[in-house]
């Protein structure tokens, strides 16, 4: 658990980036410190490892002082990953991973083997251990920025906005597989980022800090996005947070309907025609497009793309419905292949649910 | 000897004070503008074939390292132990510092300003005189300086062949007179003759680019 | 071409074989004077780079101390230490020392101030101490340019070796001074080439070493 009592950090020349911050950072959860530029985020996270000194207060890990202890030590048992992950271009890949291990004493083999060990977790070729940062592309070299974080296998790590210099497709890919790790090895981490959507998606706990570094809340996502503490916090979650909300229900109360599903090369059945709209499905059980069944020979309408019945979010379900050009959306199970379908109208019901349900559990 | 004035030549220098520091100026400055006009257009193409650049700073840097008095020595059969025979030397080695000037010079230039250039319809003369020397300007005009001022220090070993070392003859004819008032005389016209070349083409780049005075200069 | 006759004239002469004056004792000689003169330069420019290239101070104090190792002229400075010191081996070092400083300050500064700033900071916060930085990330990283400056220093102290020869000592510069003054041009071509063969030796000495030391990783080309 990281503990932040009062930190304040006041520059000689006056400026103010933290001001009396107190927080409590849970173990094994990301804590994420959003806001816009200024708000003292990544001033926050460098006092954490004392790259910044505080003015004022102070930090405690597990209760301990952070100050108690010499300062390379602290930051050894610390991982550290910054935006444009500062390998050190003169080392390969293994080398850059195995820093940490290294400047703990250990030998060369066990840190190496402990370099391909992560490596893997994070997805990373093996082949490239021998390889150079500059070969590697920008979120291939994030991942070894990653790995080198972890390689002494440190309880906290601190991450300063690690996947802000990627393009977005590789950013959303970082973000789940970064989702995934943590699943795996239950950090507890400090991360930076000035992305309300990426902290939202990411974190357990989310810190809003207003410019001039004072915290504005302090929540889960999901509160977050059903009480904002002010305006500030209100207009820095952005005009969509009603929508956003969503992703936090499940779609998996929706009934769908299994029996407008057609397979490829049967007849309907009488009872199928009156349908509004039917799916045609190959042998798998794939969707293929919807047939309307007062023209059953015409083309079929793409479906647009489909939901995961048992594991997406309302938002998904939503998202798929609108998508579609019949209004309907089409849910699907890991492989892809069709459970069964839900029209707007049902969905928007469910979410009228929802909202009273989570009404009455104030 | 009797006490003279600082700016009085002994009669074995052969030159007045004056002299001297047109000699100075002649051979070294002209040995600088004599080289960039070579590096501009070797520069030039190697901006445009980067294949040629790494042979083409190979030899230049090659030519930079031997010795200046080599140099002069070996030249004395061909052009005999005169002006020219520090000249070309001198202008050989200008090209070291002057070619990768003119090559990053180029590259300085944003490749998006050439498109724009080339959008509004300027001919590749234009383009050149009014788009791409301004810009690359700044980094060219560091380069000249420093080729400057070491061509003025090179040329003083020049004084081991003749006197056409300008300062550098009053090194060796005060060592062979036992006159320490000459080297120094020698030394500190040279030191303050650099230091005015320099200040003198840090303004003239201050004036030919404007634009850039908000800017750290490039040292 | 006349310039191969004095060259062949100039390695026959038996004088040059053996003894006080022979190719080999001149050539001892110069590679000592500029191989001591590079090491008292690299220890003393050295770590004052290191220093201002990681602290990121004393730019402006470099950039001025460049230019005066640029204006300064070689024999001059040889020329009034010998007149005004006397002429001993000793004094005659030291523009040979002074003259290799420049560089190596510049180049070695320069290079450790390019420096990736987000390596040297995930350094730091990794855990190493400032003295690890240094020596495991910032040194390393800036290795091309710090030969760089080491190669410049030393073809400048092999070229003002060379000039040693006026203030009396020996070295290449000998056959070139004593060619000169006895009209004996062979000796004077003999010297030349002598001098320059050894600066390209130089060259060629540092460019092996970047090759051999620097890491693959700083190869973008």
């Amino acid at each position: 658990m990281i503990t932040f009592e009062n930190v304040s950090k006041r520059y000689p020349d006056g400026t103010e980036a933290v001001a009396e911050l107190s927080l409590e950072a849970p173990d094994a959860a990301i804590t994420v410190l959003v806001g816009p530029s200024g708000c003292g985020k990544t001033t926050t996270l460098r006092m954490t490892n004392r790259l910044v000194e505080p003015s004022g207060g102070r930090i405690l890990i597990d209760g301990e002082d952070i100050r108690s202890r010499p300062v390379a030590q602290l930051r050894r048992g610390i991982g550290y990953v910054i935006q444009h992950a500062g390998l050190f271009p003169h080392r390969t890949v293994a080398d850059n991973v195995a820093t940490v291990p290294r400047l703990l004493g250990k030998d060369r083999r066990a840190a190496r083997k402990r370099s391909m060990e992560l490596m893997e977790l994070v997805g990373l070729d093996l082949a490239f251990a021998d390889r150079y940062p500059h070969q590697l592309s920008g979120g291939q070299q994030q991942r070894v920025g990653v790995a080198r974080a972890l390689a002494a296998d440190p309880a906290i790590l601190l991450m300063d906005e690690p996947f802000s210099a990627v393009d977005p497709i590789v950013r959303k890919s970082l973000q789940e597989q970064f989702l995934q790790i943590q699943a795996e090895v239950g950090k507890t981490i400090l991360f930076v980022t000035h992305d309300i959507d990426e902290a939202i998606r990411i974190g357990d706990k989310i810190a809003v800090l207003r410019k001039g570094g004072h915290l504005a809340q302090f929540a889960a996502p999901r509160d977050l996005l059903e009480k904002p503490a002010d305006a500030f916090v209100e207009e820095f979650l952005g005009l969509d947070r009603g929508v956003r909300r969503l992703t936090f229900i499940s779609a998996s109360g929706l009934s769908l309907h299994t029996d407008a599903l057609v397979k490829q090369g049967v007849e309907p059945t009488a009872g199928q025609l009156e349908q509004p709209w039917l799916l045609l499905v190959d042998d798998a059980g794939t969707p293929i497009g919807w047939i309307d069944p007062r023209s059953p020979n015409a083309a079929p309408i793409p479906i647009g793309h489909p939901f995961i019945a048992g594991g997406d979010s309302l938002r998904a379900a939503l998202d798929a419905a609108v998508l579609c050009p019949t209004g309907w959306a089409v849910g699907v199970d890991e492989q892809g292949h069709a459970v069964g379908v839900v029209s707007q109208e049902e969905i928007a019901v469910a979410i009228r649910e929802a909202h009273r349900a989570s009404l009455e559990a104030v | 000897m009797a006490a003279t004035g600082i700016f009085d030549m002994p009669s074995y220098v052969q030159s007045s004070y004056l002299g001297l520091v047109w000699l100075q100026l002649e051979v070294s400055l002209g040995a600088t503008l004599a080289g960039l006009v070579i590096s501009l257009p070797i520069g030039q193409l190697c901006s445009r074939l980067p294949k040629l650049y790494p042979a083409t700073l190979g030899i230049v840097t090659l030519i930079y390292s031997i010795p200046s008095i080599a140099l002069f020595v070996l030249l004395i059969d061909y052009t005999g132990e005169s002006e020219t025979t520090v000249f070309i030397p001198l202008t050989l080695y200008t090209l070291a510092i002057l070619v990768p000037g003119v090559v990053d010079g180029i590259r300085s230039v944003p490749r998006d300003v050439l498109d724009a250039a080339d959008g509004m319809g300027y001919g590749r003369i234009r383009r050149y005189l009014t788009v791409e020397l301004p810009i690359a300007l700044p980094t060219l005009m560091a380069a000249v300086r420093v080729a400057a001022v070491s061509s003025l220090s090179l040329m003083s070993i020049g004084a081991t062949i003749g006197n056409y070392g300008g300062f550098g003859d009053l090194f060796l004819l005060g060592l062979r007179f036992f006159d320490n008032r000459l080297i120094w005389v020698g030394l500190i016209s040279l030191l303050v003759l650099s230091v005015l070349c320099d200040l003198l083409l840090r303004g003239a780049q201050r004036l030919l680019t404007p634009w850039a005075r908000s800017l750290r200069g490039a040292s | 071409m006349s310039l191969f006759n004095y060259l062949r004239q100039f390695f026959e002469n038996p004088s040059y074989h053996s003894g006080y004056d022979s190719i080999w004792t001149r050539l001892v000689e110069h590679c000592q004077y500029s191989a001591v003169a590079l090491l008292i330069a690299v220890v003393i420019a050295f770590p004052l780079a290191v220093l201002s290239g990681h602290t990121g101070r004393g730019d402006g104090a470099i950039s001025v101390i460049a230019v005066v190792g640029r204006a300064m002229p070689s024999l001059g400075l040889l020329v009034l230490l010998a007149a005004e010191w006397g002429l001993s081996l000793s004094v005659t070092m030291i523009p040979l020392v002074l003259l290799g400083i420049p560089p190596i300050l510049l180049y070695t500064h320069a290079g450790i101030r390019a420096v990736d700033p987000a390596a040297v900071d995930a350094a730091r916060g990794l855990g190493m101490t400032p003295w690890q930085v240094v020596r495991q990330v910032e040194i390393p990283a800036a290795l091309r340019l710090i030969l760089a400056g080491l190669r410049a220093a030393a073809v400048q102290i092999v070229a003002t070796a060379t000039l040693a020869a006026v203030v009396s000592f020996g070295g290449f510069g000998r056959y070139i001074i004593d060619g000169l003054y006895q009209y004996d041009y062979a000796q004077v071509v003999g010297g030349a080439v002598l001098v320059a063969a050894l600066s390209l030796v130089t060259l060629f000495v540092f460019w092996l070493l970047d090759r051999l030391l620097v890491s693959p990783g700083l190869r973008t080309r």
